[in-house]
């Protein structure tokens, strides 16, 4: 897949931009703060129908201005399509597919498979275990949609479970077993296929990272729940009075972890930045292969501040991976045009370079 | 926004109606300036059978649902099956299976579902007294016709585990494909659901 025109206007910082891309890397290079991030935000914002950072649509219009526009005509090996995305303060946002507006924007999340890496994600590293399952829901979601189905009416359930913790007067114990049976129902199909996802994406991380790292470190991606203690349902009968005074649930897929490990230690105490950054990559590009298997086109690859933090070997590593035939269209922010050009060089694939300054891009020759 | 009124019994009024659901001010103020319009009987209708329905009426011993009277109108039915329950949610339900003219059992109004999320237990719903009236009259069928969300589902097995121990048997209304609709248009999970419980065509 790939996105051949790019129109943008009033969006953050950019009040208009009419570029053409290659179909290989795309390398946006300025300054800080002059609209790098905000550009791969405008592609993100196409395929998902939201900014990554700013969830709130009237704040990604440009100060002053009344609306944002994001157009883009994108190619597949089959099909040329044009995606139009329009906000207007007040106004209900539009999403135009092939100029026919959609009833629901849930039906345009996944036509633009999108892989971003940001700086933001060292929120999976540092953050509690549920950005990690955050995570793992989100790549199973985009190709397992009874997967979601059956996550709702697990929270459902849990959350019909905690109200009932909460309440002081004599408790039904029948009306537990209801909830309980309910949740280890749904528990065992989830905890089934998150376990599923991670036999096929952990292989694949491994391999990545080891690229990545030149084969240094030992990593391991382990997948840990209550369920493999036993069924669900008589862990939470036997832990009922606990959680009562607790208020809450202690047992369930809801606490499912994804074990990070670097040499044998938790990364979170043991990684570097270098590493951690490195960790994430490899589990994005992990996400990307998934992604390409299930929808059987080449998705985008959005790689925002990717040099930050990284040894010049690693980088060039990534550059080398990413520029393969494994991946298909790729855009890149750096500040710094030497390092990024002399990386390219390296490479047999197709560059295009742009020049970002207050907002404004502009296309080098 | 604190608007004015010209009259503190216009402004009154304004409260009482703006309290009901799906009334705001402004609808409370149209409904209230029509009122005032009207002739001097047919507000004191209004007004009385308002205060009416709140004083005189009356759930049914048997079935729970508003009555006049203290045995309601299908319960005190000789011709109906008294063996027969259809359980729903509140009265609503029992006039929308009315009108369909196919049941000829009674009822047995529970007054909500269970949430405990909303504050709504078992306890404060009639179950216990679906259970008694169950095995006092020894009823051979409970049909189960509650809404297919998730506390209607979580409603009709408390109550299934609740009478699974009487010898009476236990049905549920078919949910699948609406009558007049189109097969491409049913959402996956009906559509899905109606061909894992599929039953045998009769040709009638």
């Amino acid at each position: 897949m790939q996105i051949s025109r790019l129109s943008i206007l009033n969006f953050k910082n950019i009040s208009e931009a009419e570029l053409g891309f290659s179909p290989g890397l795309n390398c946006f290079v300025g300054r800080n703060g002059e609209g790098k991030t905000n550009l791969l935000d405008a592609l993100y914002y196409l395929a998902f129908c939201k900014s990554h950072n700013n969830p709130i649509d009237t704040h990604n219009i440009k100060h002053d201005a009344e609306f944002f526009m994001i157009q883009a005509e994108i190619h597949t090996e089959s099909a040329t399509m044009e995606v139009h995305c329009a906000v207007k303060r007040r106004q209900k946002k539009v999403f135009k597919f092939n100029k026919k507006e959609y009833p629901r924007l849930s039906e345009h999340i996944g036509k633009i498979p999108l892989v971003l890496v940001s700086p933001s994600d060292e929120d999976l590293i540092r953050e509690g275990s549920e950005e990690r399952r955050r995570f793992m829901d989100m790549v199973i979601a985009q190709y397992d949609a009874p997967y979601m189905e059956s996550l709702v009416a697990y929270n459902k359930a849990l959350q019909q479970r905690n109200a009932l913790l909460k309440e002081e007067r004599l408790q039904d114990e029948s009306l537990f077993d209801v909830y309980e049976i309910k949740m280890d129902m749904e528990a065992e199909f989830i905890q089934k296929k998150r376990q599923a996802f991670l036999d096929g994406f952990v292989p694949v991380f491994e391999q990545y990272y080891h690229r990545i790292s030149g084969g240094r470190e030992a990593i391991r991606l382990e997948y840990t729940s209550h369920l493999m203690e036993g069924d669900l349902q008589s862990q939470l009968k036997s832990c009922r009075q606990r959680d009562g005074y607790l208020g809450y649930t202690t047992r369930g897929i809801h606490k499912d972890e994804l074990k990070m490990e670097l040499d044998g230690y938790p990364i979170k105490r043991e990684g570097s930045q270098g590493q951690n950054k490195s960790f994430l990559i490899a589990m994005k590009l992990a996400q990307y292969d998934f992604l390409k298997q299930h929808t059987g086109v080449r998705p985008l690859l959005l790689l925002d501040d990717l040099f930050d933090k990284l040894d010049s070997h690693r980088v060039e590593r990534i550059i080398q991976l990413v520029s393969g035939n494994d991946f298909g269209q790729i855009f890149i922010t750096d500040t710094n045009k030497d390092h990024l050009t002399h990386l390219l060089q390296k490479t047999d694939g197709t560059y295009r370079f742009f020049h970002v300054e207050n907002g404004s891009i502009t296309q080098e020759t | 926004m604190n608007t004015s009124y010209p009259s503190q019994l216009l402004e009154d009024a304004v409260q009482e109606f703006s309290k009901l659901p799906g009334i705001g001010k402004k609808t409370a103020l149209r409904l209230v300036l029509h009122l005032l319009k009207q002739n001097q009987e047919d507000v004191h209708r209004f007004g009385s059978a308002l205060i009416r329905l709140k004083e005189e009426v009356c759930y049914c011993s048997e079935c729970h649902n508003i009555s006049d009277q203290s045995l309601c109108p299908i319960c005190q039915d000789q011709n109906r099956n008294h063996k027969q329950l259809c359980v729903v949610e509140n009265i609503r339900e029992v006039m929308a299976v009315e009108n369909t003219g196919q049941y000829r059992g009674v009822y047995h109004v529970l007054g909500g579902l269970i949430s405990p999320m909303d504050g709504v237990g078992p306890s404060q719903l009639e179950i216990e007294s679906l259970v008694a009236r169950v095995r006092e009259h020894e009823a051979d069928e409970v049909i189960l016709a509650l809404p297919a969300t998730m506390e209607g589902d979580t409603t009709a097995f408390y109550i299934y585990r609740k009478l699974a121990h009487l010898s009476v048997e236990i049905t549920t209304i078919a949910r699948g494909i609406a009558v007049g609709d189109e097969l491409e248009y049913a959402d996956e999970i009906t559509l899905g659901r109606s061909i894992t419980h599929r039953i045998v065509y009769k040709g009638n």
